[in-house]
């Protein structure tokens, strides 16, 4: 068969009807400045590890919100958490939490969250040594 | 000389004997569950004379408690007194025993001695009233302290303690048997000394008082030794179990670490001595900024050893770990020095097993080193790249001293990997610091500058590299006392803050204050030094939102801001933005300072 130079790619389409949102609630809950994102892209501009690979943040962002989920753990396994894109965030997102909460909710690991002070019972003394 | 044996000293003895066979086995399984290089340590120093310090530490700190006196005053006299007063009773209770009975004794004589010898006969023992008014004035020293620790119960204000720390049950039912032990004693004696007239000042005054009162009755006298000796036993039996395990383990913890034994990141045998050696004082609540400014009380030092030693609250030990910004301000704090930072990354570490796999940094291969033989090298840190007039100013300097340098992140920067070892990720760290390793070394450079407190810390204690690693602060102060830089004093009053990583993490403390001296006039805030107050914008807490990072800051920089300074220095990119953003007066680096401020004929 002949080879034309180009080929039909992929629709692009998605359907936001068939898009679960467990893993973006479940982010928006952990890190609820998740949704102040503008997408600006300051993140990524200023990133230590985009210098070097298309490591991009504020794509991944979108992507874990529309629900592309593949590839990203890979990905978001670039980052070096240097911070630099906290600093730089004009709307105060948690970008570091982002990241790591990010690879938490796609490895299915239970995230860690902040348990207020009753849950902490008394101390068993039960001691812990490997 | 009757007879040395009655029933009731048997709870007491029991419990010595149960304290003793559980004390020698936790330790024994303890120090069994050092690791190679601790153990190394210890085979190379146990024959050297580094047991003479670790004396001296462990009477200043064990008995005197000399740095919680440093704290506050009042806080010291009640610890002391309880430790050092109780140490004292038990000394010269023995060689009271030791002179009576010169041919050997029972050892609870020395505990129950009134008892035993209620005679105070001057022919056999011509001291015996020395030693009962000895005896006597301890007691009173021990009872002093336990009135304040009381007080402190009720109102701790007064002894330097905003906040307490909230005991377990077991905690509390140790310490009320502690508290039982000294009033029983006092009773005991007054009981002993109504029958038989002996005792000193204060036995023999209350003893008279039970005799008034119609109690001198060996029943009533035989029932108050025996709650001495069940509150005595009851003491010791819950003592490994409880807070009062640190009496021991202190000594212990000392002794290794004067021996040169460090914590690394796995928990091992010596991570149990600290976390028994723990107090549970609370002193490490009362500075911690997530407790000042966000009133987040269960996440401190103490909460997380506790919520470390024991199984059941492992989940919390996550949480707990987790919540915290590690500025090292607990660890400036904490009396017995246990280095709470270190405990709470192994936990970090321990909860981040699950994903840290090998990072995929293969994308730093192109990265190249520079011949830079016989230059140094200069790491700004991925922050200084946010504050360009940090490395702009530091190259000014460089070139002013005509000091060939390498920029060595001027283009690529790759992260010291202190970031991702504070959050826990072990081996994704350590490849960061394989890859800037290779490049130092291949380098070849003679010495390395950096301006990031963070990279700093991290080049000096995680990297092994063989040429000395300095922060810039450090750089420009040895310029300065070489005299290669020469700088103008302007009329400018500034503070400065000293950054968590900087001061209590590497105790650069002087170095900064001499430039500033050189270049500026110098003031004084309240909290400096080891106290000085984090940013809130330090990398090591991923659970704070800005608005809490942010209250954080506003008291930090409130501190800075009383003096009325015109310009606030510090030596941190990330205090400097953090500073920055509260748009008040100018934040400048040091760096900025001195590149501003040298002389035109340098050189």
């Amino acid at each position: 068969m002949n080879k034309f130079g180009f080929t039909i790619s992929q629709g692009r389409q998605i359907n936001f009807d068939e898009i679960k949102t467990d893993k973006v609630e479940k982010m928006l809950e952990l890190v609820p400045s998740y949704k102040l994102c503008i997408g600006c892209g300051g993140c990524t501009a200023a990133c230590t590890a985009a210098g070097f690979t298309d490591y991009n943040i504020r794509r991944i962002h979108t992507a874990f919100q529309r629900g592309q989920y593949n590839g990203l753990e890979e990905k978001l396994q670039r980052c070096m958490l240097c911070g630099k894109c906290l600093l730089v965030c004009p709307r105060g997102v948690n970008t570091r939490s982002l990241i790591v909460n990010m690879r938490r909710i796609l490895a299915n690991v239970e995230p860690v969250t902040w348990r207020p002070q009753r849950e902490i019972k008394a101390e068993s003394h039960e001691e812990s040594h490997k | 000389m009757s007879n040395s044996f009655s029933i009731f000293v048997l709870p007491f003895c029991a419990g010595v004997l149960f304290l003793l066979v559980i004390s020698v086995w936790k330790y024994w399984r303890w120090i069994r569950g050092f690791n190679k290089l601790q153990r190394a340590t210890i085979r190379k120093n146990i024959w050297t004379w580094r047991f003479l310090p670790a004396i001296w530490e462990a009477f200043r700190e064990g008995l005197l408690h000399w740095r919680i006196t440093k704290k506050n005053v009042i806080l010291g006299y009640m610890h002391r007194s309880l430790a050092f007063g109780w140490f004292l009773l038990i000394v010269v209770g023995a060689v009271q025993a030791k002179l009576a009975y010169p041919d050997g004794h029972p050892f609870w004589i020395a505990i129950f001695y009134n008892y035993f010898e209620p005679e105070c006969n001057p022919v056999a023992f011509p001291k015996a009233m020395f030693y009962a008014h000895l005896m006597d004035a301890l007691l009173i020293y021990v009872l002093s302290g336990l009135t304040l620790a009381m007080f402190k119960k009720v109102w701790s204000r007064p002894l330097g303690m905003k906040r307490t720390t909230r005991h377990t049950i077991m905690d509390r039912v140790a310490k009320l048997a502690l508290w039982c032990i000294f009033p029983m004693r006092l009773l005991s004696e007054g009981a002993t000394s109504a029958i038989n007239g002996n005792g000193g000042f204060l036995t023999k005054a209350l003893g008279d008082l039970i005799k008034n009162i119609g109690l001198a009755d060996p029943a009533f006298e035989y029932s108050c030794w025996l709650l001495y000796s069940i509150a005595l036993g009851t003491f010791f039996c819950l003592m490994p179990f409880s807070r009062y395990m640190h009496i021991f383990t202190e000594i212990f913890l000392i002794y290794f670490r004067q021996l040169g034994v460090r914590d690394n990141d796995k928990k091992t045998g010596y991570t149990m001595f600290e976390l028994s050696a723990c107090s549970r004082c609370g002193i490490c609540i009362d500075g911690c900024p997530m407790n000042k400014e966000l009133g987040i009380v269960n996440m401190q030092g103490v909460y997380m050893l506790q919520s470390v030693r024991n199984l059941e609250l492992q989940r919390n030990a996550e949480s707990i770990a987790e919540n915290c910004l590690m500025c090292d301000r607990c660890v400036a704090d904490c009396p017995v020095n246990i280095n709470l930072s270190i405990i709470r990354r192994q936990v970090r570490i321990k909860n981040k097993v699950a994903f840290d796999e090998q990072g995929t940094y293969g994308y730093l291969r192109n990265v190249q080193p520079f011949n830079a033989i016989g230059r140094i090298a200069y790491f700004g840190g991925c922050m200084s790249h946010l504050t360009p007039g940090i490395t702009s100013a530091m190259e000014t300097i460089f070139d002013a001293v005509g000091q060939k340098y390498w920029y060595m992140d001027k283009e690529d920067t790759i992260c010291c990997g202190r970031p991702l070892l504070q959050q826990g990720f072990e081996h994704q760290a350590f490849e960061l610091r394989r890859k800037n390793t290779e490049m130092i070394v291949n380098s070849k450079a003679t010495m390395l500058v950096t301006s990031c407190p963070i990279c700093y810390q991290s080049f000096k204690k995680e990297y092994k590299l063989s040429i000395p690693v300095l922060h810039h602060t450090e750089y420009i102060n040895m310029l300065i006392e070489s005299g290669k830089l020469k700088l103008r004093h302007d009329d400018k009053r500034v503070v400065y803050h000293d950054p968590c990583e900087l001061g209590r993490g590497c105790g650069i403390y002087d170095q900064p204050r001499n430039i500033l001296k050189a270049t500026s006039t110098l003031l004084k805030t309240k909290e400096e030094r080891e106290h000085s107050l984090c940013c809130g914008f330090n990398l090591g807490n991923l659970l704070l939102d800005i608005e809490q990072q942010t209250k954080i800051r506003n008291a930090s920089r409130d501190n800075l801001l009383a003096p009325n300074p015109d310009t606030i220095a510090t030596a941190c990119p990330m205090c400097k933005k953090a500073f920055q953003r509260a748009e008040t007066v100018p934040v400048k680096d040091i760096a900025e300072i001195v590149a501003a401020n040298i002389l035109a004929d340098n050189q």
